[in-house]
């Protein structure tokens, strides 16, 4: 099973972990990948925790990564970063937004948002990047781009032609936002170095 | 060309290449896809239905009077559909009738975990199970074929992981479309006892003509390798089987009912040890017991929740692997109201008078979480009136503390009955319809009072306070949901009354609406921590400060709060 690729987006609902995925399976598939993606949606669109995999390899079965078992992780927001921790590899990638979303428990005062994550996932894991991907985006032209930085940083790390992800930007986006998901994208790839 | 889609995507592919003229749903996850994909076919009649049970109905017109009709919705609509579909089974249809059965192993967003392959048995139709994609595809056309050839409506079950799962499909052309003529044959389809008889006969032969194609049709076959391990397998669990035991010997089977007893026996003769794998009910398990066949199914995997490779390979190994435990303690992040959501003050009212609430299922059933917590049951949809109804005729005295709360599209789809049995049976119930506007929880699609069709067409609306007068409800009230005041003293009134009343909270979802006001500003805040009860995921309380706070980005200006303000900090921009 080593040569499965295994790729899980964490987020909260709303922060585009969806469109991600289709640029990233749009590359893979690129690279000849049998690629498979699992997403639950229902209750989750209402600012719950929202997790998208992502398998990619020769043979790929089950749409589902189990725990201990995912290659990288990309955590759009802090606490899901904390929360699927456990997911990664051992000498898998954690990729941060530093974003903090509080979920509505921590709002009403019911729990608190822990102030340790990026240490406490700093001492765990192995290879550990974390970034400001909302200041990266608005920089490039809109918070909303912050999606596609983290493509870009995720890019770094994998092992695809540079032009199967600029033809996964050009196939996923809508032209008039192209160039302004470009420029994040690239930030994104400089964030990574 | 290769495309990557989900299993509903690929239903509706399958749909447009496989001739089918009519599909009807009303929307349930995880089958609400389906038919928001079929609309992209414009060749294809589309419709969202009031409820499954007419859903069916529309698709077994249209299959009757010849055109290839599907049906799809989640697995408890098919409780509301099973009417119709039990007797369908008997008269058969003259064109392809397939349901699809979306069912949610793991209760991702369902009330139960039903299994309803059992309805294919109970039925007595065939019933065919993909494990990805393309299978969901190519199985809409098998679905057709082995309908239009053994005269009767096949169910194709999918379950979550199917649907919302992508792996790559061949697109193919489409082949043509053809509606077959209209052909009167009431002794067919007119269900009168001594037709019904007759036809009874014939799902008998007819079952039994299929547990001879069960055995040679394609989609059952097995994979012979390593012979000393062998599993049964269908579906997702497929998948599960050949990612933890890629070596073992599988019969994938793909129509199960009936399932094929000749083949499972050959299998089993060729394998040391067999394995059954399914999620759920042991389903396939009884038929190979039944068959004298000694098998390991039930006893080492849960018949409950969704399997995963992982439990396969633990189980079978008999090696406990790894266990990976949550590596941190993480607040947990359940879905919430949306910033501006009309529901939330009426929740937040029906909290304060410590009302009983019979409730319902929509958006609106996380009324129930903290901090607003306000919803004492949700059994299935339509029954917050109905059950309502039986709290006061056990406690007569209940009628003036309790009221049922109900969505528009639930109350169009199963709510209107139970109003209706309130008035004729005399209940002093108080029901509140929460008028949304559109059917919210599942993403958004149109039903009858929102002036327009699944396929874009302008429609009629259901006109709430005429259709409760018509049942004979005599007290309507309509207010908006973001008056609190106004909403705290009609649901005051109209509960003490001693009659049926009908409070309408009336305005659209937040997230229909393009327009939104500017966000909230807190000056002067004394920290008394009233605004937090709303449970609105845009306030917070800021400690250092000791001042409650507005997220600028996620407030969208509803000035719900100012209502609860008592000292006037929370105020709109520039007031």
């Amino acid at each position: 099973m080593s040569e499965i690729i295994n790729v899980l987006l964490v987020g909260v609902g709303g922060q585009g972990t969806i469109l991600a995925s289709k640029i990233l399976t749009h590359a893979a598939i690129a690279q000849g990948y049998e690629v498979k993606m699992s997403e639950i949606h229902g209750m989750a669109q209402r600012g719950g925790s929202v997790v998208t995999q992502v398998r990619m390899g020769e043979n790929v079965y089950s749409p589902v990564i189990e725990a201990g078992e995912a290659d990288f992780i990309v955590a759009f927001e802090q606490l899901e970063a904390y929360r699927w921790a456990h997911f990664l590899k051992k000498d898998g990638v954690l990729i941060v937004n530093t974003q903090k979303i509080a979920p509505l428990t921590v709002l009403i005062g019911a729990a608190t948002y822990p102030e340790s994550i990026l240490n406490d996932l700093k001492g765990r894991v192995g290879r550990f990047v974390e970034l400001d991907g909302l200041k990266l985006a608005s920089e490039a032209g809109n918070v909303k781009a912050t999606n596609v930085v983290l493509m870009g940083v995720l890019s770094k790390y994998m092992n695809f032609p540079e032009d199967s992800w600029q033809n996964a930007l050009v196939a996923r986006i809508p032209a008039k936002l192209l160039e302004l998901n470009k420029k994040a994208f690239a930030s994104g790839v400089a964030e990574a170095k | 060309m290769k495309t990557l889609m989900t299993g509903n995507e690929a239903i509706a592919r399958g749909v447009y290449e496989y001739g089918v003229s009519v599909a009807a749903a009303y929307p349930g996850t995880p089958s609400t896809e389906i038919l928001e994909n079929i609309v992209k076919y414009p060749e294809v009649y589309c419709q969202w239905s009031p409820n499954e049970k007419v859903a069916m109905e529309v698709g077994i017109g249209a299959a009757i009077a010849g055109a290839r009709s599907i049906v799809a919705m989640k697995m408890v609509g098919v409780n509301v559909a099973a009417d119709p579909l039990l007797t369908v089974a008997y008269t058969g249809t003259r064109a392809g009738l397939v349901l699809v059965s979306a069912d949610d192993p793991g209760m991702h967003s369902s009330q139960n975990e039903q299994d309803n392959r059992l309805y294919a048995a109970f039925a007595k139709i065939p019933m065919l199970e993909p494990s990805n994609s393309q299978e969901a595809k190519d199985m809409v056309g098998l679905a057709m074929e082995i309908s239009e050839t053994f005269d009767t409506p096949v169910m194709l079950r999918i379950t979550t992981r199917i649907a919302h799962s992508q792996s790559l499909v061949e697109l193919n052309d489409p082949i043509e479309r053809l509606v077959k003529t209209y052909e009167r044959n009431p002794r067919k389809y007119v269900m009168l006892p001594g037709n019904g008889r007759a036809r009874r006969l014939v799902v008998e032969e007819r079952m039994h003509k299929l547990a001879s194609y069960t055995e040679t049709v394609a989609v059952n076959k097995m994979e012979l390798q390593d012979q000393s391990i062998g599993i049964i397998a269908s579906g997702i669990s497929y998948q599960y089987a050949k990612e933890a035991i890629p070596t073992a010997s599988i019969l994938k089977l793909g129509l199960t009912n009936p399932l094929p007893s000749g083949l499972i026996k050959e299998f089993a003769a060729k394998v040391d040890k067999l394995y059954v794998l399914e999620e759920l009910e042991p389903y396939i398990e009884k038929e190979v017991h039944s068959l004298g066949i000694n098998v390991i199914g039930k006893e080492l995997f849960p018949p409950y929740g969704e399997l995963s490779a992982r439990i396969v390979s633990e189980k079978i190994s008999g090696q406990p692997g790894i266990t990976v435990a949550p590596a941190f303690d993480s607040p947990i992040r359940p879905p919430v109201m949306c910033p501006g959501c009309p529901h939330r003050g009426i929740f937040y009212t029906l909290k304060q008078l410590k009302l009983v609430v019979s409730g319902d299922i929509g958006c609106y059933t996380l009324g129930a979480m903290a901090p607003l917590e306000a919803m004492d049951t949700t059994i299935c949809m339509g029954a917050s009136i109905s059950a309502g109804l039986g709290m006061i005729k056990a406690h007569p005295e209940m009628a003036d503390k309790m009221v049922a709360v109900i969505g528009d599209s639930t109350f169009l789809h199963s709510g209107i009955t139970g109003l209706m049995d309130v008035v004729y049976n005399g209940g002093n119930l108080t029901t509140i319809i929460l008028d949304n506007s559109i059917t919210a929880m599942t993403g958004h699609q149109d039903n009858p009072s929102t002036g327009k069709t699944l396929m874009g067409q302008p429609a009629p609306q259901v006109d709430f306070v005429a259709l409760c007068k018509a049942l004979g409800v005599k007290r309507i009230t309509e207010v908006d949901p973001f008056d609190l005041k106004t909403v705290k003293e009609i649901i005051k009134t109209e509960v003490s009354v001693p009659e049926p009343s009908v409070i309408i909270a009336r305005r659209p979802c937040a997230l229909i609406i393009k327009k939104t006001e500017k966000p909230l500003q807190v000056i002067d805040c004394n920290g008394c921590k009233m605004c937090l009860k709303l449970g609105c995921p845009a306030i917070s309380f800021d400690e250092k400060n000791k001042t409650a706070q507005v997220d600028q980005a996620l407030c969208n200006g509803c000035g719900l709060c100012i209502n609860v303000c008592k000292f006037n900090a929370l105020r709109k921009a520039g007031e």
